[in-house]
């Protein structure tokens, strides 16, 4: 297979239910508008890459989505539940089915890679035995290819590395949608190339929707269906990454050339 | 900067006092309160066994010359078991534990901060105030009662071996000159205050980590702050425990 060849997932939208949606959504930090009435859907199915200069809210979005941070205005509604309306509890509850992978990977420094994983499978009593919990452990860390560093420490992994470990922590509660912070940043291209087919390899066998944030197109050219151009906190431009590379807009051009 | 001050007093009462609402929630996180209660305990036995030895038989020799001068050298046991359990070993127990463990807990909860570890924590489903906060606090509160008591038995020995530096005091006088000495009202405040201490540190540690910013400078800045704030509000406790047991006609 091609490495930077596009993703060819045929995915019509009108077929499918809406899993994230988000209405007039505001967010200002001061006087700085990051977002400005931004209005967005997410399929089943779906990878969604969301595109925008540095600064320009792609983080925040993802945040106020998973509830880390509160919208100043707006409706979210994450899997039909509106995420300003929950209070802490159910929000825990409706994050079992929302993965995030953080930029910076936060992994846990202090525990091994096997307590890591089991960190969110104990805090939800999911799997009570050892054995099973063993077992899903184990799974995970197949399905990144890594079951050999189960017992290291995440100091002693390669970025590349270290990245998978957090993608199998994600991938351990079997969520709906996974939220992707940033995934190749900081990878060489070999080992971003990798990272973006196991997003793809993800996507086709728990049939996970996704939003990705990314500056990498090399791994926007692999993982996404759709795109959509965050510019001055809105949605500009929505398409597949045909569609918006040969776009005339100068804002998306750009980000193709 | 006073407004700055007040406000920051204002944060760190409704952080201290959410402690005890995380405390009463279910599913207490007992197997990290233990991993922190040996981290706390165990691995600050050394630091505080020797200091505590030093500061018995300092102040034991440094206190010998002057009741020689009145010839009060027979008293010597009965004055420093005093200084020491009601003072001096509970005091430097809690600042070396405000060194230690509170720039411990500040660092390692700031750096879990800007490394978003504490982020990935709620997006776990995990309440990081109980998992990490209150294990920490609790183990503070409970441990630092106990090192300062070990620090009383070790100083008291240091102050044995210093008053047999320049003269003969049997090990069976020195102890029953002490345990005569000592009583309820000496005891008692020493250790209760002790607790408050341990809650401090804990606190002032997990408040400045968990509120730590600005990348690894600001880690720096949460475990020097934390140093900083726990040493002084022991002093500032035990100032209030003094009056206290001065009401109370326990002095």
């Amino acid at each position: 297979m091609d490495g930077t060849a596009v993703n060819t997932n045929i995915f019509t939208k009108p077929d499918r239910d809406a899993v994230i949606t988000i209405r007039n959504l505001y967010k200002s930090f001061g006087d700085n508008k990051v977002l400005n009435g931004l209005d967005l859907d997410l399929y089943r199915g779906e990878n969604m890459v969301v595109l925008g200069k540095s600064g320009s809210g792609k983080s925040v979005l993802i945040k106020i989505i998973i509830g880390l941070m509160r919208p100043d205005n707006g409706s979210v509604h994450v899997l039909n539940h509106d995420i300003c309306q929950l209070n802490s509890s159910q929000l825990d509850k409706m994050r079992v089915k929302v993965g995030f992978l953080f930029q910076s990977n936060a992994l846990y420094d202090s525990m091994t890679v096997r307590e890591n994983l089991e960190f969110p499978l104990r805090r939800h009593w999911i799997k009570t035995t050892k054995e099973e919990v063993n077992r899903l452990v184990m799974e995970a860390l197949k399905n990144v290819g890594l079951p050999h560093t189960v017992d290291m420490m995440p100091s002693e992994l390669s970025g590349g590395m270290r990245k998978r470990i957090a993608l199998a922590r994600t991938l351990i509660l079997k969520p709906e949608i996974i939220l992707y912070d940033e995934p190749t940043t900081g990878l060489d291209p070999i080992t971003g190339k990798e990272i973006s087919h196991l997003m793809l390899d993800i996507q086709k066998k728990y049939n996970t929707s996704s939003i990705i944030i990314s500056h990498d197109i090399n791994c926007v050219k692999i993982v996404a269906n759709r795109i959509v151009m965050l510019i001055d906190g809105k949605c500009e431009a929505t398409g597949t990454y045909h569609e918006l590379s040969i776009s005339k807009d100068n804002r998306v051009k750009q980000f193709f050339e | 900067m006073v407004k700055e001050i007040f406000i920051e007093i204002g944060l760190i009462t409704r952080f201290a006092g959410r402690f005890f609402r995380e405390l009463i929630k279910p599913q207490l996180e007992f197997s990290e309160f233990v991993r922190q209660c040996f981290f706390i305990g165990n691995k600050s036995l050394s630091l505080v066994g020797i200091t505590a030895f030093i500061m018995g038989l300092v102040i034991t020799i440094q206190s010998r010359p002057t009741l020689v001068e009145f010839g009060a050298e027979a008293w010597l046991p009965k004055m420093v078991s005093v200084s020491l359990v009601r003072e001096i070993a509970p005091v430097i127990t809690a600042l070396i534990c405000a060194g230690k463990i509170g720039s411990g807990i500040g660092a390692e909860l700031g750096s879990m901060k800007v490394t978003e570890q504490i982020d990935a924590m709620y997006v776990s489903g995990t309440n990081p105030y109980k998992f990490l906060v209150v294990t920490r606090v609790m183990a503070t509160t409970l441990m630092i009662p106990i090192l300062a008591i070990m620090a009383d038995g070790v100083s008291l020995y240091g102050g044995y071996l210093g008053a047999n530096i320049h003269g003969i005091v049997s090990w069976d006088l020195y102890w029953n000159q002490v345990f005569d000495t000592l009583v309820f009202g000496d005891v008692l405040p020493s250790i209760i205050k002790t607790f408050f201490f341990g809650y401090v540190i804990g606190i002032i540690g997990s408040y400045k980590g968990f509120n730590s910013n600005r990348g690894t400078e600001g880690v720096g800045q949460s475990a020097n702050s934390a140093v900083v704030i726990s040493s002084l509000l022991v002093f500032i406790i035990d100032l209030l425990a003094v009056q206290i047991t001065d009401v109370l006609n326990l002095n």
